[in-house]
């Protein structure tokens, strides 16, 4: 019999408990979750706002999974410290949660760089967790002008959607272009000026200096006054109580294809970790929903005794904003690197395909993204081109580019 | 829930004739309509099933209820479920329509309909059809409801 | 814009308000009748190329079109019908032969259907085939005289070859080229499963199908095309093409557009040469020489296949018939006026040959007077319709019938009779592979062991109510049948008695 405890109750969480099921259905599972919340998907609560879901919408999973998979959950609560030498996890008020095998999912936290006078802004959120977004939407009145600090999919999914419900929206960023990090000049462009069109000002290239009172005080000399602040700079992960223990942690907890940490009996997985890019073939912080899930599912099956592996993962996104979608996967290597790019450029849509070593490495896709995960799979499968008409295949994702055994094995067979 | 041993919707291109009867036969079952001239007149379908051609190749794709469903992994609203009779559904009441689906399935097998919700085949079993409507109307026998692997 | 462009045969009626511009009338018409038109976004038809093939309402989702017979008519003219002004506007246009395919469509006496059928009542029991025993199963081949048995009671005599029939219809000849892989592989698996038999027709036996052979009757032609050691060894049966009903006394021509791939690797000819069959077989020219080639082939199979002689129903088939009953052959195979084609010449196939009704009942009459019957078994064929045909043809005489445009029928076939032009809709009659894929056989053969399985009931039946429980016992017994609205003349060559008689 085990004793299995997970630190966070985040997607990763969830998905480590059905990993555990899967194959054991038996030892007790405890979860230590820090919100009072059953499990939500955090990326959901910019559409909370937009009106697109409600609170009860929101739960990842129906309201009788814990007691379905014999989970024990303590709202309310934070692990403090990990002692690995006799397996227990101290909570903060100096409990000791006994373990065999444990899991931290413990997801990752708003960064906010120091910036003068900002202890002094009254109506100041983050943007990260269901309860940020209560707060922020109690603040909201539709006179109110809003400054959004960071212009990553974190500050522009929350610039979408509290659109409407205030005056107006201002976003600054330190970079010289929006989403940064996933897009290039060309694309942020694109869908910078499509945001543009939807009344949202930007300030980029620069930052704030300074808050005086209700008035930001740009780099640029520029002064934005604002109601309502949002700080929406970044996230790091939660790596502080595996480091402590001694655990090996670079940007994230540092964890093998098993999910394993260096600890023994300590695996983690989700926002929190560093794990495998096979685009790069390193190690990176990929804090992405569709990760966390297979990580935490990967991390539970290992936990529980089955070996499984999660070594597929990539970077990707899809974004949306006032309709116009977006979908980045991989990486993108430069000409320099050896990488080859395809591209479509026009009035309605963009698509980057990025080729590296008869790979498909990355792509960037804007307006027409209709059937990418043939693309996303290309990636994630390491295919490689010779094996697809691959001049018909970056035109149109379709399956007609592969070869007719190869059709006959999805459309004729079990996947 | 791993369930694999289950009746799917195969298209075997030999017989498939790029007919595109199996789209508005999927739009119409899944229109709620009594009639398919009332349902699709004048309307820009939106099938659960679509066609792929190129030259000769011609074959339908829709979803494949993957053993191991990567959508419903990535889901992130917790809408795509597969459920235990192995059919990976969509909750469109929780779907906030963040494409992450399309982003991640390897088929291309789910879309959008025309609010912008994510819908993919379901295999008629929640429609008035009550046995996967392009299989019926396939002139050709192209494709086919049947337990394989 | 030519005199013979002014008048379209048929008219596509199109109902706009069920019309959903799915396109599938588009994609489905090889004669390229329907097509979009963006700025309107209504589907358009241009009529002129219509042939009635009905592919187009068969798969149109909301049933929103209709193949009319054109309204606009010329002016009527009991002498000079419409369609014989068309084709002579044709003819002026081309100065060439006309073609079709087929069978003929004219308005002669189909005299099976002025044929009527016995049945028991009170001196006689009907029998139930639901209830009883009921034998539809045939042989075909030359029967002995006598039969001797040994002390134990085990034949002595030696039988000739036999083809054994689950019931007493097979699928005539069609030819690998004009009609498909398709429409082979499905009267091929379709005959396997039934327990009876296909024909090659004069292409040969494609590759793929020789796992058929113990159903398969294999022909030889004028052509000779596709003969070979492997292909006479293969079937069941050899057939002798001496004539064809749909056009007697003269050969056929496959275009050299149809010879492609595996159809010229089949019939053995270069691709893009024209496959002529000669009219005549050139070795034959009288019954000696047919006994040389019957002979021939008999050493070649060792004598364990037998063999038919397939001729057109003319004038004189009663004399044909009992030469070719001399000649050694096992089988005759008569094939009447009205039976079908991929292509013929219209005067042809509409004006030579004779009913297959009057054929076989003089040549079963001369057979029986010449005391040669048991030496030869009969099949008929040349538009046996159903099974009420097939219980006439046996009780005028026949052992058993061909049937050919039932089973393309049952295969999808909507006799638009344009065959020739290798574009048939249904993937039937052509070789161009985006058309042959429509045919799926799986479906194809499934139809056809469905019609051939509601025959054999329905023959059950017919067998029933006339309280014989053996086709056996029916052939020949034309006791069993009375005329309706027949002449003297016809009376007596048929052999039957008027209704009332």
């Amino acid at each position: 019999m085990e004793q299995y405890v997970i630190i966070g109750n985040g997607v990763a969480a969830v998905s480590c408990i059905e990993g555990i099921r899967s194959v054991d259905t038996e030892s007790p599972i405890t979860v230590l979750a820090a919100e009072p919340h059953p499990t939500y998907c955090r990326p959901l609560i910019s559409y909370y706002l937009e009106g697109k879901t409600t609170v009860e919408r929101m739960v990842y999973r129906k309201k009788s999974f814990y007691e379905e998979n014999h989970v024990t959950v303590r709202y309310g609560v934070t692990a403090h410290k990990i002692e690995i030498h006799t397996h227990e996890v101290f909570l903060e008020d100096g409990e000791s949660v006994p373990y065999t095998k444990l899991c931290i999912a413990a997801g990752s936290s708003p960064f906010v760089p120091p910036m003068k006078g900002l202890e002094k802004v009254e109506k100041q959120f983050r943007f990260q967790t269901l309860d940020d977004a209560l707060a922020l939407e109690q603040a909201l009145t539709p006179d109110a002008k809003v400054l959004i600090v960071g212009a990553g999919l974190i500050g522009l999914k929350c610039a979408e959607g509290i659109h409407g419900r205030v005056a107006s929206i201002t976003v600054c960023d330190l970079a010289p272009r929006i989403l940064s990090s996933i897009f290039d000049d060309l694309c942020a462009a694109r869908m910078q000026a499509h945001l543009e069109q939807h009344g949202i000002s930007f300030l980029l290239n620069d930052t704030v200096t300074e808050f005086k009172g209700q008035t930001a005080v740009m780099k640029s000399g520029a002064k934005v006054d604002f109601d309502i602040l949002v700080a929406a700079v970044g996230v790091r992960a939660n790596i502080g109580l595996v480091k402590a223990a001694g655990g090996n942690c670079n940007r994230g907890i540092v964890v093998d294809a098993r999910c394993a940490t260096s600890m023994p009996d300590v695996y983690a997985a989700g926002d929190c970790t560093e794990g495998y890019d096979l685009t790069i073939g390193a190690n990176r912080v990929l804090a992405l929903l569709p990760n966390a899930n297979m990580q935490g599912y990967c991390a539970g099956q290992n936990m529980a005794g089955k070996a499984a592996a999660f070594d597929k993962g990539i970077p990707m996104n899809s974004i949306g904003f006032f309709g116009l979608h977006a979908m980045t996967a991989g990486t993108y290597f430069s000409e320099q690197e050896g990488g080859v790019c395809y591209e479509e450029c026009d009035d309605k849509h963009i698509k980057r395909i990025y080729t590296k070593d008869d790979h498909m490495t990355g792509f960037l896709l804007i307006g027409d993204v209709e059937k990418a995960g043939i693309y996303t799979a290309m990636i994630r499968n390491r295919t490689p081109l010779y094996s697809v008409t691959y001049d018909a295949l970056q035109k149109d994702p379709s399956f007609a580019s592969f070869s007719a055994e190869k059709r006959g094995q999805i459309f004729g067979g079990v996947v | 829930m791993q369930v694999s041993k289950m009746k799917r919707v195969y298209v075997n291109e030999q017989w498939c004739l790029g007919c595109h009867l199996c789209e508005y036969n999927c739009a119409f079952a899944n229109s709620g309509k009594p009639d398919m001239a009332v349902a699709l007149k004048g309307k820009i379908i939106y099938p659960r099933i679509r066609v792929e051609q190129d030259g000769q190749i011609t074959y339908a794709v829709n979803c494949r209820h993957c053993t191991d469903p990567i959508c419903v992994k990535s889901c992130i609203a917790g809408a795509i479920s597969k459920d235990a009779d192995g059919v990976v559904r969509i909750d469109q009441e929780k779907c906030v329509g963040c494409m992450t689906c399309v982003l991640v399935c390897p088929y291309g097998a789910v879309a959008p309909n025309e609010n912008g919700v994510m819908q993919k085949c379901e295999l008629c079993l929640q429609n008035s059809c009550g046995e996967p409507a392009c299989v019926k109307g396939c002139p050709n026998r192209a494709i086919v409801y049947e337990e394989r692997g | 814009m030519g005199v013979n462009d002014m008048i379209s045969t048929f008219e596509v009626v199109r109902n706009e308000q069920r019309c959903i511009q799915c396109r599938v009338c588009e994609t489905q018409c090889a004669n390229l009748v329907h097509y979009y038109h963006p700025d309107t976004g209504l589907m358009m038809s241009d009529e002129s190329k219509c042939v009635n093939c009905q592919r187009c309402v068969a798969l149109c989702p909301t049933r929103a079109l209709k193949i009319m017979k054109n309204r606009c008519r010329m002016r009527e003219n009991a002498n000079w019908s419409q369609d014989t002004i068309l084709e002579i506007y044709k003819q002026a246009d081309s100065g060439a032969v006309l073609l079709s395919s087929m069978g003929n469509p004219n308005p002669l006496p189909v005299y099976w259907d002025r044929i009527l059928i016995n049945a028991s009542q009170v001196t006689n029991p009907p029998i139930d085939p639901l209830r009883e025993p009921m034998e539809t199963r045939v042989y075909l081949g030359r029967k002995p005289e006598q039969i001797s048995r040994k002390e134990d009671g085990s034949l002595d005599t030696k039988l000739a070859p036999q083809l054994q029939l689950s019931l007493p219809v097979m699928f005539s000849a069609m030819s690998y080229g004009s009609i498909s892989y398709n429409a082979h592989a499905s009267l091929a698996r379709a005959a396997t499963e039934l327990g009876i038999y296909y024909n090659t027709g004069e292409g040969g036996l494609h590759q793929d199908f020789y796992r058929y052979g113990a159903h398969t009757i294999i022909q030889v032609a004028s052509g000779r095309f596709g003969v070979h050691k492997d292909y006479l060894e293969a079937g069941a049966a050899v057939e002798i093409k001496m004539g064809q009903g749909a056009k007697p006394g003269i050969g056929g021509h496959l275009p050299g557009t149809k010879i492609v791939g595996d159809v010229s690797r089949t019939r053995m000819i270069p691709e893009g040469t024209d496959a002529i069959s000669p009219a005549p077989h050139h070795d034959i020219y009288s019954i000696e020489d047919l006994r040389q080639l019957v002979y021939s082939l008999k050493e070649a199979t060792e004598y364990k296949k037998p063999i038919i002689v397939k001729v057109a129903a003319v004038h004189n088939i009663a004399a044909i018939a009992s030469g070719i009953a001399r000649s050694g052959a096992d089988i005759i195979a008569i094939d009447g006026f009205r039976g079908g084609t991929g292509a013929a010449p219209t005067r042809i196939r509409d004006n030579v040959g004779i009913p297959i009704e009057l054929a076989l009942a003089a040549v079963d009459t001369r057979l029986r007077e010449e005391g040669i019957r048991n030496r030869v078994s009969l099949v008929v064929g040349g538009s046996i319709r159903s099974a009420s045909d097939v219980v006439k043809a046996i009780a005028l005489g026949a052992d058993a019938c061909y049937v050919a445009t039932a089973a393309v029928l049952a295969l999808g076939c909507h006799l638009c009779r344009t065959c020739q032009t290798g574009k048939c809709n249904w993937g039937i009659a052509t070789q161009r592979p985006d058309l042959v894929k429509r045919l799926n056989p799986d479906v194809g053969s499934e139809r056809l062991v469905n019609l051939m399985n509601a025959w054999k009931h329905e023959i059950k039946e017919l067998l029933g109510g006339m309280g014989i429980n053996s086709i056996e016992a029916l052939r020949g017994n034309r006791l069993m049948l009375r005329g309706v609205g027949m002449t003297e003349k016809e009376l007596e060559i048929l052999g039957i008695a008027h209704a009332g008689e």
